[in-house]
């Protein structure tokens, strides 16, 4: 009977547990499907094509890519390229011209990704690279912001938030940025939605809550005490915190594992360092809105991060 | 207003008890003990022959003692430790010697091992009447008693028992740690031990406590096992000594370091024995090996091996003689369910793969198992997810100790602590990505450890 054995070899452990990298990013997907719904309910058609039309190109960019490095073009299935796709949509303005839109959606694959080397090895979140790209670029079409229209056809153009805070000393009231019913980028303007998505992504334990729950403390502590100081000048701190791309980029954008730190203090300094960021670019810089460069520019410590936040093996002690 | 609350000082009794002690981070893997939890330890019949390995222990090879054509009895020992950290080898039958060459064992290809014909008619070279008072032997007498018996670790490290019990000059021993954690899945081995020779086991303790002169003991049980809990607590009850500790149920729970950081709160340093902290862990099969090698003489050459996975037909706990060849307990549980994928010796997450149905069992066999064929599974390249740093018991950064190990960089390997891998497996298992991480480790560790060596020998 033990004769036709042809047991397989292999180093242990001979268990594995549920969780796989495609499942990983799917899981992602699903739970951004709420944003993408609330886009298209508040911009209609316009947010639906450039949903589709975002992710399809990343697919394609990513598919050529994979074809130029004689690498396994089955990686297009693994579910990054579509969160690329996704996840640049969602920060696009509802009225950027469709082909912006594909070439932001390219240059994130090919530039933000593929270039590095792949999944796995991009130093910056490649969505933001896309937009990135796109802010400079296109800046007057990035910035040209429209009412949510539902599903009229008129659209009549209007001032974000935050760009309405700062530029016109305009206060937005609280409950409709909450519920997204303001002007905003495709998929940006709910704040309840993402924190509730958010939320099960933390709990299911698809992103490090580490990170997003660092980025909030510091904006909520920063701009809370802007407030407390001049609080005719300076919002409420909930206000800072739910509006612009905060919930959004802290839930999604800064907890991309690729480009995020892999030590659990890296992550809680990546966390502040974006957050402060987002309050220094909003509060002093030319741009009512930071999150973009601020998680950008945290990525770049990443390497670095990793390296000294190494943790204690255990048992060890200091100054040994 | 039926409802009565217990008062606050009841509560804060039973909150105590509740709580369990543990270690940090670590995995919760589906156990599958429900196979053999409840199945009661059956002798296993006499195999028509025994092949036993020579190298069942870590440290220096054995001499063996027998020649092609010699009778030996049960218990007669047929290989020598000559070197200090080594384990002699007895005879598991009693029989004629059929070969002594290189054969397969599970840790090795090709070993030297004795094959030894059974004869029905069974001989002992031991006398199974006698009774010897523990209490009246010295420290030295009773490491001896365990040194000639060859008894090792038998949680699976195989290292030489009596070595541990010698601490090195000025090391005070003050705890003796018994593990019973039983951490790995599908193993029931030292469950159903506990259940059934719990009297054995805490005697064994008593001796292992007086052999290194410790004031206190701790036994340490997963609270996944609590009628073992309760059965060695009810044994203990009068020992004050000794303490039963409920663990909680994680893996790897049973890993020495772990161990004790959770029932003493210890962590013991980096590259450091427990020994150095001042406690010894043993495990619980171990204590029975022990209280049978010193009461009653009787040398270690049959153990409780589980038999279980998913494509086995009858799961059982057996008592197994050493070198019984895994195909005759196969044959004799009624075969395979279904097409084999693997055979394991040891748990699913250290156990070692066997290509070779024909290998006898060794004194670390704590389990065999038969899984049946699974998908294979994609590597994906890392996404940098962290599982592996959230997870590792070591706190280590085992993604980067294998980026290091696939690019030749063994001094940043070692220097990211790859010799202090446990090799338990957590990061494996939990990786998305499935990337070997526990095997380049393995690679990592082999490497550092040759550089080291050479380095050496070039000065």
């Amino acid at each position: 009977m033990t004769d036709q054995l042809y047991p397989v070899l292999e180093s242990s452990p001979h268990l594995k547990g549920r969780k796989s990298t495609p499942q990983v990013m799917y899981t992602v997907v699903a739970l951004l499907m709420p944003m993408c719904v609330a886009g298209v309910y508040f911009f209609g058609t316009h947010a639906l094509v450039r949903i589709l039309l975002s992710t399809a190109v990343a697919m394609i960019t990513e598919f050529v890519f994979l074809k130029l490095r004689k690498k396994d073009i089955s990686a297009i299935w693994d579910g990054s390229a579509v969160i690329t796709g996704i996840l640049l949509a969602l920060t696009l303005p509802p009225t950027l011209p469709l082909f912006e839109v594909a070439l932001g959606s390219m240059v994130a694959i090919a530039i933000g990704k593929q270039v590095f080397g792949g999944i796995g090895f991009n130093i910056f979140n490649p969505a933001l690279v896309g937009r990135a790209f796109l802010q400079a670029s296109f800046p007057l079409d990035m910035t040209t912001w429209v009412k949510p229209f539902f599903f009229r056809l008129d659209s009549i153009t209007t001032a974000t938030p935050l760009g309405g805070l700062k530029f016109s000393n305009d206060l937005t009231p609280l409950k409709k940025v909450f519920l997204g019913n303001v002007g905003g980028s495709i998929g940006e303007t709910s704040a309840i939605l993402i924190l509730i998505t958010g939320v099960i992504l933390l709990l299911m334990k698809m992103a490090d809550w580490r990170i997003p729950v660092s980025i909030f403390s510091t904006v909520l502590v920063f701009s809370g005490i802007l407030h407390l100081i001049d609080p005719q000048k300076y919002a409420d701190p909930m206000f800072y915190l739910f509006s612009g791309s905060l919930m959004l980029g802290g839930f999604y954008m800064a907890t991309d594992m690729v480009s995020s730190p892999i030590t659990p203090l890296g992550s809680v300094i990546f966390g502040i360092g974006i957050g402060l960021m987002v309050m220094i670019i909003r509060i002093f810089g030319g741009l009512p809105e930071g999150v973009m460069f601020a998680i950008l520019f945290m990525n770049s410590f990443v390497p670095l991060l990793n390296r000294y936040t190494r943790p204690r093996i255990f048992g060890e002690v200091k100054n040994e | 207003m039926g409802v009565r609350f217990p008062p606050p000082a009841v509560l804060k009794k039973k909150r105590k008890t509740l709580k369990t002690r543990t270690f940090k981070q670590g995995i919760h893997p589906e156990e599958f003990k429900e196979l053999s939890e409840n199945l009661a330890i059956q002798e296993a019949p006499l195999p028509p022959k025994v092949i036993i390995p020579l190298r069942q222990h870590i440290g220096a090879p054995l001499q063996p003692l027998v020649a092609k054509g010699d009778r030996v009895k049960t218990g007669q020992v047929i290989a020598r430790a000559d070197a200090f950290v080594s384990a002699p080898v007895h005879s598991s039958v009693t029989g004629m010697v059929k070969s002594v060459s290189n054969a397969a064992s599970p840790l090795s290809a090709s070993d030297t091992c004795i094959e030894i014909q059974t004869e029905e008619v069974e001989e002992l070279d031991f006398d199974p009447a006698v009774v010897v008072d523990y209490q009246s032997l010295s420290t030295k007498q009773i490491i001896d008693s365990i040194r000639q018996a060859g008894i090792v670790g038998m949680g699976g490290a195989a290292f030489p028992t009596a070595v541990k019990f010698i601490p090195p000059e000025g090391v005070k021993i003050q705890t003796v740690v018994l593990n019973g954690c039983e951490c790995e899945p599908f193993l029931t081995a030292d469950h159903r031990l506990m259940l059934e020779a719990g009297e054995n086991i805490v005697s064994g303790l008593k001796i292992i406590m007086k052999a290194v002169a410790a004031e206190k003991a701790i036994i340490g049980i997963e609270t996944n096992k609590p009628d073992a809990i309760g059965k060695l607590t009810e044994l203990c009850k009068d020992e004050p000594s000794i303490r039963v500790r409920a663990v909680k149920t994680k893996y790897p729970q049973g890993a020495e370091k772990m161990l004790i950081d959770a029932v003493l709160g210890i962590r013991v340093p980096p590259g450091k024995l427990p020994l150095h902290v001042g406690v010894v862990v043993s495990n619980v099969g171990t204590a029975a090996a022990v209280y049978e090698a010193v009461v009653k003489k009787i040398p270690l050459y049959k153990r409780v091996v589980t038999l279980s996975g998913d494509a086995l037909s009858r799961p059982a706990n057996l008592m197994v003689r050493i070198g019984t060849p895994f195909s005759f307990l196969f044959e004799h549980l009624g075969g395979f369910s279904k097409e084999v994928g693997k055979i394991l010796m040891g748990g699913p997450m250290m156990g070692v793969a066997q290509f070779n149905p024909e290998v006898g069992v060794t004194k670390a066999t704590s389990g065999i198992l038969v899984v049946g064929k699974a998908k294979p599974r994609k590597e994906y390249n890392c996404i940098n997810c962290a599982e592996c740093v959230h997870n590792c018991p070591m706190f280590l950064v085992a993604t980067k100790i294998a980026r290091y190990a696939r690019n030749d960089i063994w001094d940043k390997a070692e220097e990211y602590g790859a010799l202090n891998c446990i090799e338990c497996g957590c990061c494996s298992f939990v990786c998305p990505s499935n990337i070997p991480l526990v095997h380049w480790i393995r690679v990592a560790k082999n490497r550092i450890i040759e550089i080291k060596k050479e380095v050496k020998d070039k000065k």
